[in-house]
């Protein structure tokens, strides 16, 4: 069923009686020529665009608890592509564009606002790294601007203009066509569209085992039945170690916690999102007027999607000084992910040393922007059994040719990436 | 929150300590294979459940220490100091 204004009226006259599942609730069959491990964001959107593209191709999302019930469902929403080095560059910025007409093609309104990304600088050095950095954006073809002190005044007025502040404000630059979206709405309308490509979505589905043959994949073992398929795509950022180590396969991971939290909701006043290095910090307001904050990760292997306090303080501690007059609300709820944290920081998507088996995770902390983007891929590196050019340089093999994307330039500490 | 027993400063909270990261890796020797240093590098088990790993406690004895630690429960089975014996 399409949506529209006219369905709406339709509805509204019809008592609401007329709504149809937003996508379809199949039974597990034997065969499948793509399984997709992973009911996320990431494996939804790669089940869409390997449907879209291949008609007749039947593919499968397993899904071990509900859709988009993991990170899909805990991260800070924003999408951005201020990346530096270029494969990063044009890989976010492919992935920007498609979520600029993301909506209308799902026809699931995404609540997508390109309110722009406001990263603050704190000193004269700060400025002039982060002008570098945004000067390469506009030679990548991607927009970007510096704000004085003044224009950034105009635009936030409500950050701690005081020069004895601790990180006090010089400028900013800005991207402006990055924004936030709805998370959850993500997952639910790559869910609908691919259902309604023919793509089966099984839920309450927990991948116990891959078979593989003379190092060519065969098929998994669920908690619902045993499947045979061709090829197998891996998409469960946080658990990646986890479900590569079904094949023999040991990764350049390790999982860490990253925690969000909202405040009780007040009037509108921040129409951007807003971010300080200097904090480990950064927020944005959501359209029922919480404050959004986010930080930097827990620092410590954990899957246990539970975060710790002196981490919410540290992060509650920039955002005030950032906003000082946060001081007086309330933070209603506090959660976290897992997010798999990969050597030099960028994400994995292509190949494995296993045939016809297909990695997609290492997404640190940014995999949400990257949902439209990574699914793309995805599926052409699938379908192709070759990764295209805009995923070409995210391959697992880096970490043995030692051609690492690392935009922090920090070495093999996991815990010490965050961009 | 994690609560560390030091075996040299007692129960302290963890925001006095610095995780250090996996501590089964061993160092590789000097005439390794190349690509034996880019695993040590790079791989890591990344288990979920018992880990052993590195702790310095930054704020206290400034002594580094080996931990076993649950990944999900984030139990604390056993502090013991990183010393060569100990690798």
């Amino acid at each position: 069923m399409r949506y529209s204004f006219l369905s709406i009226a339709r509805e509204a006259l019809n008592s609401h009686k007329g709504w149809t599942e937003a996508w379809k609730k199949p039974q597990l069959q034997p065969h499948y020529d793509v399984v997709i491990i992973g009911g996320g964001g990431h494996g939804l959107a790669t089940a869409y665009y390997l449907a879209k593209f291949n008609r007749g191709l039947r593919v499968a999302v397993l899904e071990r608890g509900w859709i988009g019930g993991g990170n899909t469902g805990r991260n800070t929403t924003v999408v951005r592509s201020n990346y530096f080095l270029k494969a990063n560059a044009d890989f976010y910025e492919h992935s920007l564009k498609l979520w600029e007409n993301l909506t209308q093609e799902l026809n699931f309104n995404l609540m997508f606002s390109q309110r722009g990304v406001v990263q603050l600088c704190h000193s004269f050095h700060d400025m002039e790294a982060l002008t570098n950095r945004y000067n390469a954006l506009r030679l990548n073809n991607i927009d970007s601007d510096t704000l004085t002190r003044e224009q950034l005044k105009v635009m936030v007025p409500d950050l701690n203009y005081d020069s004895d502040a601790r990180f006090p404000i010089t400028g900013a630059v800005i991207q402006r066509r990055a924004g936030v979206a709805r998370h959850d709405a993500v997952a639910w309308g790559f869910a609908r569209a691919a259902s309604g490509l023919g793509v089966n979505i099984i839920e309450n589905c927990e991948v116990t085992d891959i078979d593989v043959d003379m190092n060519v994949v065969t098929g998994v073992r669920t908690s619902k039945g045993n499947v045979r398929c061709d090829k197998i795509g891996i998409c469960v950022a946080g658990h990646t170690s986890e479900v590569a180590r079904l094949a023999g396969l040991k990764l350049p991971i390790e999982t860490h916690l990253l925690q969000a939290m909202v405040t009780e909701p007040v009037k509108p006043f921040l129409h951007t999102a807003v971010a300080s290095s200097a904090l480990h910090c950064y927020i944005s307001q959501t359209d029922k007027g919480e404050l959004l904050i986010g930080g930097g990760i827990d620092g410590y292997n954990s899957y246990s999607q539970r975060g710790t306090w002196p981490k919410i303080e540290e992060v509650v501690s920039g955002a005030i000084s950032m906003f000082p007059r946060l001081r007086g609300l309330r933070l209603m709820r506090t959660w976290a992910g897992v997010m798999d944290m990969t050597m030099d920081g960028s994400p994995i998507i292509g190949k494995t040393p296993i045939k016809h088996l297909y990695i997609d995770g290492g997404w640190c902390i940014g995999g949400f922007k990257a949902i439209p983007g990574a699914g793309w891929c995805f599926a052409h590196t699938i379908v192709d059994d070759e990764p295209h050019p805009l995923n070409a340089e995210f391959n697992l093999e880096r970490f043995r040719t030692g051609r690492l994307l690392s935009e922090q330039g920090s070495g093999n500490t996991p815990h010490r990436q965050a961009h | 929150m994690l609560l560390i027993s030091c075996p040299f400063c007692g129960p302290r909270p963890e925001d006095e300590f610095g995780f250090g990261g996996d501590a089964t890796l061993i160092n590789p020797k000097e005439d390794d294979n190349i690509q034996d240093v880019a695993d040590y590098m790079f791989l890591r088990d990344n288990p979920k459940g018992w880990h052993k790993e590195y702790w310095f406690h930054r704020y206290g004895c400034r002594r580094w220490l080996k931990i076993e630690r649950h990944t999900v429960t984030h139990e604390i089975k056993s502090v013991s100091p990183a010393t060569e014996q100990n690798l």
